[in-house]
Protein backbone atom coordinates (compact mmCIF):
# COMPACT_ATOMS: atom_id res chain seq x y z
CA UNK A 1 0.00 0.00 0.00
CA UNK A 2 1.07 3.23 -0.83
CA UNK A 3 0.22 6.03 2.01
CA UNK A 4 0.73 9.95 0.96
CA UNK A 5 -0.32 12.98 3.19
CA UNK A 6 -2.38 15.68 1.69
CA UNK A 7 -2.48 17.73 4.67
CA UNK A 8 -2.52 18.23 8.17
CA UNK A 9 -6.49 18.42 8.49
CA UNK A 10 -8.94 15.79 8.10
CA UNK A 11 -10.40 14.89 4.70
CA UNK A 12 -13.68 15.92 4.43
CA UNK A 13 -14.30 14.18 1.44
CA UNK A 14 -12.77 13.03 -1.91
CA UNK A 15 -13.61 11.85 -5.51
CA UNK A 16 -11.62 10.29 -8.24
CA UNK A 17 -11.69 11.11 -12.17
CA UNK A 18 -12.55 8.23 -14.88
CA UNK A 19 -8.51 7.12 -15.62
CA UNK A 20 -7.61 7.48 -11.75
CA UNK A 21 -4.69 10.37 -12.32
CA UNK A 22 -6.68 13.13 -10.36
CA UNK A 23 -8.29 13.47 -7.48
CA UNK A 24 -10.90 15.88 -5.75
CA UNK A 25 -10.53 16.56 -2.18
CA UNK A 26 -12.09 19.05 0.20
CA UNK A 27 -9.03 20.01 2.85
CA UNK A 28 -11.86 20.28 5.86
CA UNK A 29 -13.05 24.22 4.37
CA UNK A 30 -15.03 25.89 2.11
CA UNK A 31 -12.84 24.83 -1.22
CA UNK A 32 -12.39 21.67 -3.10
CA UNK A 33 -8.35 20.82 -4.15
CA UNK A 34 -7.98 19.24 -7.12
CA UNK A 35 -4.47 16.91 -7.20
CA UNK A 36 -2.85 15.67 -10.11
CA UNK A 37 -0.83 12.64 -9.77
CA UNK A 38 2.78 13.55 -11.85
CA UNK A 39 5.25 10.60 -10.74
CA UNK A 40 5.28 10.49 -7.26
CA UNK A 41 4.20 13.63 -6.33
CA UNK A 42 0.72 15.12 -6.00
CA UNK A 43 0.50 18.22 -7.46
CA UNK A 44 -2.25 20.85 -6.89
CA UNK A 45 -3.83 21.52 -10.59
CA UNK A 46 -7.46 23.29 -9.55
CA UNK A 47 -8.72 24.91 -6.51
CA UNK A 48 -13.20 25.12 -6.75
CA UNK A 49 -14.51 27.99 -4.66
CA UNK A 50 -17.88 28.55 -4.79
CA UNK A 51 -19.10 27.42 -1.39
CA UNK A 52 -20.07 29.05 1.77
CA UNK A 53 -19.88 26.09 3.83
CA UNK A 54 -17.69 23.13 4.34
CA UNK A 55 -18.04 20.81 1.13
CA UNK A 56 -19.47 17.95 2.83
CA UNK A 57 -19.56 15.51 -0.52
CA UNK A 58 -18.15 15.11 -3.91
CA UNK A 59 -18.57 12.90 -7.05
CA UNK A 60 -16.82 12.75 -10.06
CA UNK A 61 -18.69 11.46 -13.05
CA UNK A 62 -16.45 8.77 -14.86
CA UNK A 63 -17.99 9.51 -18.06
CA UNK A 64 -19.01 13.11 -18.56
CA UNK A 65 -16.95 14.48 -16.64
CA UNK A 66 -18.97 16.76 -13.62
CA UNK A 67 -17.76 16.94 -10.53
CA UNK A 68 -20.94 17.74 -7.70
CA UNK A 69 -20.37 19.09 -4.59
CA UNK A 70 -22.47 19.77 -2.06
CA UNK A 71 -21.97 21.60 1.71
CA UNK A 72 -23.14 23.04 4.75
CA UNK A 73 -24.40 26.07 3.16
CA UNK A 74 -27.13 23.65 1.72
CA UNK A 75 -26.14 24.12 -1.36
CA UNK A 76 -25.16 21.66 -4.72
CA UNK A 77 -22.79 22.94 -7.57
CA UNK A 78 -22.46 20.85 -10.80
CA UNK A 79 -19.11 21.53 -11.94
CA UNK A 80 -17.83 21.18 -15.83
CA UNK A 81 -14.81 21.60 -17.37
CA UNK A 82 -14.30 24.17 -19.99
CA UNK A 83 -11.34 24.13 -21.89
CA UNK A 84 -8.66 24.64 -18.17
CA UNK A 85 -10.93 25.58 -15.67
CA UNK A 86 -14.23 24.22 -13.33
CA UNK A 87 -17.23 26.35 -14.35
CA UNK A 88 -19.85 26.03 -11.41
CA UNK A 89 -23.44 25.53 -11.63
CA UNK A 90 -25.69 26.24 -8.77
CA UNK A 91 -28.47 23.52 -7.84
CA UNK A 92 -31.23 24.80 -6.07
CA UNK A 93 -31.66 22.22 -3.15
CA UNK A 94 -34.64 23.22 -1.36
CA UNK A 95 -33.07 22.31 1.63
CA UNK A 96 -32.69 24.10 5.16
CA UNK A 97 -30.11 22.25 6.41
CA UNK A 98 -26.57 21.13 5.65
CA UNK A 99 -26.13 18.81 2.64
CA UNK A 100 -24.18 15.95 3.98
CA UNK A 101 -23.63 13.58 1.12
CA UNK A 102 -23.83 13.18 -3.27
CA UNK A 103 -24.21 10.52 -5.26
CA UNK A 104 -24.11 10.46 -9.28
CA UNK A 105 -26.38 7.82 -10.50
CA UNK A 106 -24.73 4.83 -12.89
CA UNK A 107 -25.44 6.87 -15.85
CA UNK A 108 -25.03 9.85 -14.49
CA UNK A 109 -28.30 11.78 -15.48
CA UNK A 110 -29.08 12.15 -12.35
CA UNK A 111 -27.96 12.70 -8.49
CA UNK A 112 -28.67 12.47 -5.08
CA UNK A 113 -28.00 14.74 -1.87
CA UNK A 114 -28.73 12.80 1.54
CA UNK A 115 -29.38 16.29 4.20
CA UNK A 116 -29.91 16.97 7.71
CA UNK A 117 -33.24 18.12 6.68
CA UNK A 118 -34.76 14.67 7.22
CA UNK A 119 -34.99 14.57 3.03
CA UNK A 120 -33.02 13.27 -0.02
CA UNK A 121 -32.59 15.75 -2.90
CA UNK A 122 -32.50 13.25 -6.00
CA UNK A 123 -31.43 16.38 -9.02
CA UNK A 124 -32.17 15.81 -12.37
CA UNK A 125 -30.96 17.85 -15.80
CA UNK A 126 -34.21 19.85 -17.67
CA UNK A 127 -33.26 20.51 -21.03
CA UNK A 128 -36.22 23.03 -21.77
CA UNK A 129 -35.38 25.22 -18.64
CA UNK A 130 -31.59 24.40 -18.78
CA UNK A 131 -31.82 24.21 -14.98
CA UNK A 132 -31.41 20.95 -12.37
CA UNK A 133 -34.55 20.37 -10.85
CA UNK A 134 -35.25 18.39 -7.98
CA UNK A 135 -37.54 16.29 -6.22
CA UNK A 136 -37.54 15.53 -2.30
CA UNK A 137 -38.14 12.00 -0.93
CA UNK A 138 -39.37 12.50 2.98
CA UNK A 139 -41.39 9.93 3.59
CA UNK A 140 -40.51 7.50 6.33
CA UNK A 141 -37.36 9.18 7.03
CA UNK A 142 -36.82 11.04 10.80
CA UNK A 143 -33.50 11.87 10.76
CA UNK A 144 -30.34 13.16 8.95
CA UNK A 145 -28.91 10.72 5.74
CA UNK A 146 -25.37 10.11 6.18
CA UNK A 147 -24.45 8.13 3.11
CA UNK A 148 -26.09 7.21 0.09
CA UNK A 149 -25.58 4.42 -3.10
CA UNK A 150 -27.19 3.89 -6.20
CA UNK A 151 -28.23 0.46 -6.95
CA UNK A 152 -26.46 -0.55 -11.17
CA UNK A 153 -30.25 -0.09 -12.46
CA UNK A 154 -30.09 3.95 -12.17
CA UNK A 155 -33.40 4.08 -10.22
CA UNK A 156 -32.70 2.20 -6.59
CA UNK A 157 -31.05 4.32 -3.95
CA UNK A 158 -30.18 3.47 -1.07
CA UNK A 159 -30.11 5.78 1.96
CA UNK A 160 -28.34 5.09 5.74
CA UNK A 161 -29.34 7.41 8.29
CA UNK A 162 -29.32 9.00 11.52
CA UNK A 163 -32.92 7.20 12.56
CA UNK A 164 -30.89 4.03 12.91
CA UNK A 165 -32.46 2.84 9.47
CA UNK A 166 -31.04 1.80 6.22
CA UNK A 167 -33.61 2.18 3.35
CA UNK A 168 -33.74 1.60 0.05
CA UNK A 169 -36.03 4.19 -2.22
CA UNK A 170 -37.00 4.43 -5.54
CA UNK A 171 -35.96 7.39 -7.48
CA UNK A 172 -37.67 6.71 -10.30
CA UNK A 173 -37.96 10.20 -12.35
CA UNK A 174 -40.05 9.99 -15.66
CA UNK A 175 -38.65 12.61 -17.42
CA UNK A 176 -35.30 11.35 -17.79
CA UNK A 177 -35.37 7.34 -17.94
CA UNK A 178 -37.56 4.40 -18.52
CA UNK A 179 -39.48 2.15 -16.55
CA UNK A 180 -37.41 -0.28 -14.40
CA UNK A 181 -37.29 -3.80 -14.94
CA UNK A 182 -38.31 -5.60 -12.04
CA UNK A 183 -35.60 -6.07 -9.51
CA UNK A 184 -35.20 -8.71 -6.15
CA UNK A 185 -36.42 -5.54 -4.28
CA UNK A 186 -39.49 -5.24 -5.57
CA UNK A 187 -41.05 -4.88 -9.14
CA UNK A 188 -43.05 -1.86 -8.58
CA UNK A 189 -41.12 1.74 -8.26
CA UNK A 190 -42.98 4.58 -8.32
CA UNK A 191 -40.75 7.50 -7.00
CA UNK A 192 -40.42 7.75 -3.44
CA UNK A 193 -41.68 3.83 -2.51
CA UNK A 194 -39.41 2.58 0.17
CA UNK A 195 -38.60 -0.95 -1.40
CA UNK A 196 -36.74 -2.21 1.93
CA UNK A 197 -36.30 -1.01 5.16
CA UNK A 198 -33.96 -2.62 7.84
CA UNK A 199 -34.91 -3.48 11.52
CA UNK A 200 -32.28 -4.32 13.95
CA UNK A 201 -29.50 -2.24 14.49
CA UNK A 202 -29.06 0.10 17.00
CA UNK A 203 -27.36 2.77 15.63
CA UNK A 204 -26.84 6.04 13.01
CA UNK A 205 -25.81 4.37 9.61
CA UNK A 206 -22.77 5.86 9.10
CA UNK A 207 -22.09 3.46 5.40
CA UNK A 208 -24.05 1.58 2.88
CA UNK A 209 -22.92 0.26 -0.50
CA UNK A 210 -24.90 -1.79 -2.73
CA UNK A 211 -23.24 -5.05 -4.12
CA UNK A 212 -22.26 -5.32 -8.07
CA UNK A 213 -25.14 -6.72 -8.93
CA UNK A 214 -27.46 -5.05 -6.71
CA UNK A 215 -29.05 -7.66 -5.35
CA UNK A 216 -27.43 -7.14 -1.78
CA UNK A 217 -26.75 -3.85 0.12
CA UNK A 218 -24.44 -3.34 3.12
CA UNK A 219 -24.31 -1.29 5.88
CA UNK A 220 -22.13 -0.40 8.83
CA UNK A 221 -23.60 0.96 11.78
CA UNK A 222 -22.43 2.89 14.69
CA UNK A 223 -23.33 0.26 17.05
CA UNK A 224 -20.11 -1.99 15.44
CA UNK A 225 -22.20 -3.63 13.49
CA UNK A 226 -22.08 -4.55 9.91
CA UNK A 227 -25.42 -5.74 8.33
CA UNK A 228 -25.86 -7.19 4.80
CA UNK A 229 -29.26 -7.76 3.62
CA UNK A 230 -30.14 -10.38 0.06
CA UNK A 231 -33.03 -8.63 -2.02
CA UNK A 232 -35.65 -11.06 -2.29
CA UNK A 233 -39.30 -12.12 -1.64
CA UNK A 234 -38.67 -11.36 1.71
CA UNK A 235 -35.19 -9.54 2.14
CA UNK A 236 -32.94 -11.69 4.23
CA UNK A 237 -31.17 -9.43 6.71
CA UNK A 238 -27.66 -10.89 8.39
CA UNK A 239 -25.52 -8.72 11.44
CA UNK A 240 -22.24 -9.10 12.52
CA UNK A 241 -21.16 -7.41 15.87
CA UNK A 242 -17.92 -6.49 15.82
CA UNK A 243 -15.54 -5.81 18.75
CA UNK A 244 -13.69 -3.15 17.02
CA UNK A 245 -15.29 0.71 16.99
CA UNK A 246 -17.61 1.63 15.18
CA UNK A 247 -17.09 1.33 11.24
CA UNK A 248 -17.63 4.88 9.26
CA UNK A 249 -17.75 3.45 5.22
CA UNK A 250 -18.10 -0.16 3.54
CA UNK A 251 -17.81 -1.10 0.20
CA UNK A 252 -17.96 -4.63 -1.51
CA UNK A 253 -14.59 -5.65 -3.36
CA UNK A 254 -16.25 -8.67 -4.91
CA UNK A 255 -20.05 -9.80 -4.63
CA UNK A 256 -19.32 -11.91 -1.70
CA UNK A 257 -16.55 -9.60 -0.18
CA UNK A 258 -16.97 -6.57 1.99
CA UNK A 259 -14.16 -4.09 3.07
CA UNK A 260 -14.83 -1.21 5.93
CA UNK A 261 -13.12 0.85 7.83
CA UNK A 262 -13.82 3.53 10.59
CA UNK A 263 -12.55 4.85 14.06
CA UNK A 264 -9.84 1.97 14.43
CA UNK A 265 -7.89 3.45 11.33
CA UNK A 266 -7.41 0.51 9.66
CA UNK A 267 -9.18 -1.27 6.82
CA UNK A 268 -11.10 -4.91 7.83
CA UNK A 269 -12.79 -7.89 5.57
CA UNK A 270 -15.75 -8.84 5.85
CA UNK A 271 -17.23 -12.68 4.10
CA UNK A 272 -20.66 -12.85 3.28
CA UNK A 273 -21.93 -16.58 2.85
CA UNK A 274 -25.35 -16.06 1.30
CA UNK A 275 -25.90 -19.96 1.22
CA UNK A 276 -25.83 -19.92 5.35
CA UNK A 277 -26.41 -15.75 4.78
CA UNK A 278 -24.04 -15.59 7.82
CA UNK A 279 -21.67 -12.74 7.77
CA UNK A 280 -17.85 -13.33 9.20
CA UNK A 281 -14.85 -10.92 10.00
CA UNK A 282 -12.57 -12.12 7.43
CA UNK A 283 -9.36 -10.45 8.66
CA UNK A 284 -7.53 -7.13 9.30
CA UNK A 285 -6.13 -5.65 6.53
CA UNK A 286 -2.77 -3.49 7.64
CA UNK A 287 -0.15 -5.22 8.75
CA UNK A 288 2.33 -2.70 11.30
CA UNK A 289 6.06 -3.24 10.18
CA UNK A 290 7.74 -5.24 13.05
CA UNK A 291 9.79 -2.50 14.42
CA UNK A 292 12.74 -3.73 16.26
CA UNK A 293 11.63 -4.83 19.79
CA UNK A 294 14.95 -2.86 21.85
CA UNK A 295 15.04 -4.16 25.60
CA UNK A 296 14.11 -1.91 28.33
CA UNK A 297 16.65 -1.03 31.15
CA UNK A 298 15.65 -1.26 34.72
CA UNK A 299 15.81 2.53 34.86
CA UNK A 300 13.41 2.91 31.69
CA UNK A 301 11.38 0.57 33.34
CA UNK A 302 10.79 2.39 36.52
CA UNK A 303 10.50 5.19 34.77
CA UNK A 304 7.65 4.18 32.88
CA UNK A 305 5.88 2.58 36.32
CA UNK A 306 6.01 6.13 37.62
CA UNK A 307 4.82 7.60 34.69
CA UNK A 308 2.10 5.31 33.17
CA UNK A 309 1.26 2.97 35.97
CA UNK A 310 2.45 0.13 33.42
CA UNK A 311 6.14 -1.57 32.92
CA UNK A 312 4.45 -2.02 29.39
CA UNK A 313 6.88 -2.00 26.60
CA UNK A 314 4.80 -1.12 24.05
CA UNK A 315 4.58 2.45 23.10
CA UNK A 316 0.87 3.81 22.42
CA UNK A 317 1.85 4.78 19.16
CA UNK A 318 -1.09 3.27 16.93
CA UNK A 319 0.96 1.06 13.81
CA UNK A 320 -1.56 1.35 11.64
CA UNK A 321 -0.66 3.13 8.21
CA UNK A 322 -3.93 5.70 8.87
CA UNK A 323 -2.73 7.46 12.18
CA UNK A 324 -6.91 8.81 12.59
CA UNK A 325 -10.09 7.51 11.50
CA UNK A 326 -10.55 6.65 8.16
CA UNK A 327 -13.95 8.32 6.85
CA UNK A 328 -14.05 7.43 3.38
CA UNK A 329 -13.23 4.30 0.80
CA UNK A 330 -13.53 4.30 -2.82
CA UNK A 331 -12.51 1.37 -5.52
CA UNK A 332 -10.00 2.39 -8.02
CA UNK A 333 -9.70 -0.45 -10.25
CA UNK A 334 -11.88 -3.36 -10.83
CA UNK A 335 -15.10 -1.93 -9.84
CA UNK A 336 -17.38 -3.66 -7.10
CA UNK A 337 -17.07 -6.85 -8.62
CA UNK A 338 -13.11 -7.47 -9.09
CA UNK A 339 -11.58 -4.93 -6.87
CA UNK A 340 -8.04 -4.84 -7.31
CA UNK A 341 -6.86 -1.39 -5.44
CA UNK A 342 -8.72 0.86 -3.28
CA UNK A 343 -8.51 3.94 -1.86
CA UNK A 344 -9.35 5.62 1.62
CA UNK A 345 -8.81 8.73 3.04
CA UNK A 346 -9.01 9.91 6.45
CA UNK A 347 -9.00 12.73 9.01
CA UNK A 348 -5.31 12.50 9.57
CA UNK A 349 -5.25 14.12 5.95
CA UNK A 350 -3.86 11.29 4.25
CA UNK A 351 -4.51 9.10 1.71
CA UNK A 352 -3.57 5.33 1.43
CA UNK A 353 -3.78 3.22 -2.27
CA UNK A 354 -4.49 -0.81 -1.14
CA UNK A 355 -3.51 -3.24 -3.42
CA UNK A 356 -5.73 -6.29 -3.39
CA UNK A 357 -3.94 -8.68 -4.44
CA UNK A 358 -0.77 -7.65 -2.21
CA UNK A 359 -2.60 -7.98 0.61
CA UNK A 360 -4.20 -11.43 -0.33
CA UNK A 361 -0.80 -12.73 -0.60
CA UNK A 362 0.62 -10.61 2.55
CA UNK A 363 -2.02 -12.26 4.87
CA UNK A 364 -1.89 -15.97 4.90
CA UNK A 365 -5.62 -16.86 5.39
CA UNK A 366 -7.00 -14.32 4.02
CA UNK A 367 -9.41 -15.29 1.90
CA UNK A 368 -11.05 -12.61 -0.54
CA UNK A 369 -13.80 -15.12 -2.03
CA UNK B 1 -30.84 44.10 42.26
CA UNK B 2 -33.96 44.52 41.19
CA UNK B 3 -36.40 41.55 42.14
CA UNK B 4 -38.33 39.66 39.66
CA UNK B 5 -41.61 40.70 40.00
CA UNK B 6 -42.90 38.40 36.63
CA UNK B 7 -43.10 34.79 36.63
CA UNK B 8 -40.47 32.86 35.57
CA UNK B 9 -42.31 29.39 35.64
CA UNK B 10 -41.69 29.76 31.71
CA UNK B 11 -38.18 28.74 32.13
CA UNK B 12 -39.16 25.61 33.11
CA UNK B 13 -40.63 24.60 29.98
CA UNK B 14 -39.56 21.62 28.60
CA UNK B 15 -39.63 23.20 24.26
CA UNK B 16 -38.45 19.62 23.46
CA UNK B 17 -42.18 18.32 23.91
CA UNK B 18 -43.60 20.95 21.72
CA UNK B 19 -41.12 19.93 18.32
CA UNK B 20 -42.98 18.52 15.90
CA UNK B 21 -40.04 16.79 14.34
CA UNK B 22 -39.08 15.55 17.47
CA UNK B 23 -37.85 11.40 17.00
CA UNK B 24 -40.06 9.08 19.10
CA UNK B 25 -38.46 5.34 19.65
CA UNK B 26 -40.83 2.67 17.93
CA UNK B 27 -43.31 1.39 20.86
CA UNK B 28 -42.59 -2.57 20.96
CA UNK B 29 -44.38 -4.73 22.79
CA UNK B 30 -42.76 -4.68 26.71
CA UNK B 31 -45.66 -5.88 29.05
CA UNK B 32 -44.66 -9.41 28.87
CA UNK B 33 -41.14 -8.90 30.07
CA UNK B 34 -40.64 -9.55 33.55
CA UNK B 35 -36.89 -9.76 34.20
CA UNK B 36 -35.20 -12.94 35.13
CA UNK B 37 -36.56 -15.61 37.52
CA UNK B 38 -35.97 -14.85 40.91
CA UNK B 39 -36.80 -17.93 42.15
CA UNK B 40 -34.55 -20.21 40.25
CA UNK B 41 -32.03 -18.02 40.50
CA UNK B 42 -31.74 -18.06 44.26
CA UNK B 43 -31.77 -21.53 43.96
CA UNK B 44 -28.91 -22.31 41.99
CA UNK B 45 -27.19 -19.48 44.02
CA UNK B 46 -27.70 -21.74 47.41
CA UNK B 47 -26.89 -24.95 45.59
CA UNK B 48 -23.60 -23.24 44.72
CA UNK B 49 -24.29 -23.60 40.47
CA UNK B 50 -22.85 -20.01 39.84
CA UNK B 51 -22.99 -20.96 36.01
CA UNK B 52 -26.08 -21.94 35.90
CA UNK B 53 -26.95 -19.03 38.20
CA UNK B 54 -25.17 -16.53 35.31
CA UNK B 55 -27.19 -18.31 32.79
CA UNK B 56 -30.75 -17.88 34.33
CA UNK B 57 -30.11 -14.33 35.90
CA UNK B 58 -29.56 -13.14 31.68
CA UNK B 59 -32.94 -14.66 30.49
CA UNK B 60 -35.79 -12.03 30.14
CA UNK B 61 -34.09 -9.28 30.22
CA UNK B 62 -36.85 -6.01 30.65
CA UNK B 63 -35.52 -4.20 27.86
CA UNK B 64 -38.82 -2.91 26.58
CA UNK B 65 -40.67 -2.52 29.60
CA UNK B 66 -41.44 1.03 31.24
CA UNK B 67 -42.09 -0.55 34.76
CA UNK B 68 -38.68 0.56 36.60
CA UNK B 69 -39.47 -1.71 38.96
CA UNK B 70 -39.06 -4.59 36.95
CA UNK B 71 -35.75 -2.81 35.95
CA UNK B 72 -34.44 -2.21 39.17
CA UNK B 73 -35.34 -6.20 40.61
CA UNK B 74 -33.44 -7.27 37.87
CA UNK B 75 -30.39 -5.25 38.07
CA UNK B 76 -30.26 -6.59 42.10
CA UNK B 77 -30.36 -9.94 41.26
CA UNK B 78 -27.85 -9.53 38.26
CA UNK B 79 -25.40 -7.90 40.79
CA UNK B 80 -26.60 -10.83 43.41
CA UNK B 81 -25.05 -13.40 40.89
CA UNK B 82 -22.83 -11.03 40.06
CA UNK B 83 -20.96 -10.59 43.58
CA UNK B 84 -21.16 -14.08 44.50
CA UNK B 85 -18.69 -15.38 42.22
CA UNK B 86 -14.95 -16.28 43.62
CA UNK B 87 -12.28 -13.64 41.98
CA UNK B 88 -11.03 -16.83 39.68
CA UNK B 89 -14.32 -18.00 38.74
CA UNK B 90 -15.39 -14.79 36.53
CA UNK B 91 -13.54 -15.33 33.41
CA UNK B 92 -14.64 -18.90 33.49
CA UNK B 93 -18.44 -16.95 33.83
CA UNK B 94 -17.71 -14.74 31.01
CA UNK B 95 -16.25 -17.44 28.97
CA UNK B 96 -19.50 -19.52 29.25
CA UNK B 97 -21.54 -16.61 27.47
CA UNK B 98 -22.57 -15.88 23.65
CA UNK B 99 -22.34 -12.75 22.26
CA UNK B 100 -24.90 -11.47 23.11
CA UNK B 101 -24.55 -12.52 26.39
CA UNK B 102 -21.86 -10.84 27.13
CA UNK B 103 -23.45 -7.81 25.45
CA UNK B 104 -26.53 -8.04 28.27
CA UNK B 105 -23.61 -8.10 30.67
CA UNK B 106 -21.90 -5.53 29.66
CA UNK B 107 -25.26 -3.46 30.00
CA UNK B 108 -26.25 -4.92 32.95
CA UNK B 109 -22.17 -3.74 34.33
CA UNK B 110 -23.21 -0.36 33.28
CA UNK B 111 -26.17 -0.18 34.81
CA UNK B 112 -24.66 -1.07 37.87
CA UNK B 113 -21.86 1.70 38.13
CA UNK B 114 -25.24 4.14 38.10
CA UNK B 115 -25.65 3.15 41.78
CA UNK B 116 -23.03 2.34 43.50
CA UNK B 117 -23.37 0.37 46.63
CA UNK B 118 -21.43 -0.62 49.59
CA UNK B 119 -18.85 -3.42 47.79
CA UNK B 120 -20.43 -3.16 44.28
CA UNK B 121 -18.44 -1.15 42.26
CA UNK B 122 -14.97 -3.68 43.09
CA UNK B 123 -16.93 -6.41 42.12
CA UNK B 124 -18.32 -4.54 38.90
CA UNK B 125 -15.18 -3.52 37.67
CA UNK B 126 -13.31 -7.30 37.89
CA UNK B 127 -16.26 -8.28 35.58
CA UNK B 128 -16.09 -5.38 33.66
CA UNK B 129 -12.04 -6.12 32.88
CA UNK B 130 -12.96 -10.23 31.69
CA UNK B 131 -15.76 -9.02 29.97
CA UNK B 132 -14.22 -6.43 28.29
CA UNK B 133 -11.62 -8.99 26.93
CA UNK B 134 -14.07 -11.02 25.59
CA UNK B 135 -16.38 -8.60 23.59
CA UNK B 136 -13.95 -5.74 22.88
CA UNK B 137 -14.83 -2.35 22.75
CA UNK B 138 -17.93 -2.88 19.94
CA UNK B 139 -18.98 -4.34 23.40
CA UNK B 140 -19.02 -1.19 25.20
CA UNK B 141 -19.54 0.64 21.97
CA UNK B 142 -22.90 -1.05 22.09
CA UNK B 143 -24.03 -0.25 25.64
CA UNK B 144 -23.61 2.99 24.78
CA UNK B 145 -25.42 3.30 21.32
CA UNK B 146 -28.42 1.03 22.46
CA UNK B 147 -31.89 2.69 22.62
CA UNK B 148 -33.90 0.67 24.67
CA UNK B 149 -30.88 -1.14 27.59
CA UNK B 150 -31.75 -3.15 30.71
Amino acid sequence: MSYHSFLLEPISCHAWNKDRTQIALCPNNHEVHIYKKDGNNWNKIHVLKEHNGQVTGIDWAPESNRIVTCGTDRNAYVWTLKGDVWKPTLVILRINRAARCVKWSPKENKFAVGSGSRLISVCYFEQDNDWWVCKHIKKPIRSTILCLDWHPNNVLLAAGSCDFKCRIFSAYIKEVEEKPAPTPWGSKMPFGEVMFESTGTAGWVHGVCFSDSGNRVAWASHDSTVAVAEGGKTAVCTSLTSETLPLLCVTFITENSLVAAGHDCYPVLFVYDSNKAALSFGGKLDIPKQSAQKGMSARERFQNLDKKATSDTKEAVLESVHKNSISQISILNGGKAQCAKFCTTGMDGGMTIWDVKTLESAMKDLKIV
Amino acid sequence: MSKNTVSDRFRKVDVDEYDENKFVDEEEGGENQLGPDEAEVDSLIRQGNLMGALQAVLKNPPINTKNQNVKDRAEGLVLKVLSSFKSTDIEKGVQSLDKNGVDLLMKYIYKGFERPSENSSAVLLQWHEKALSAGGVGCIVRVLTARKTV
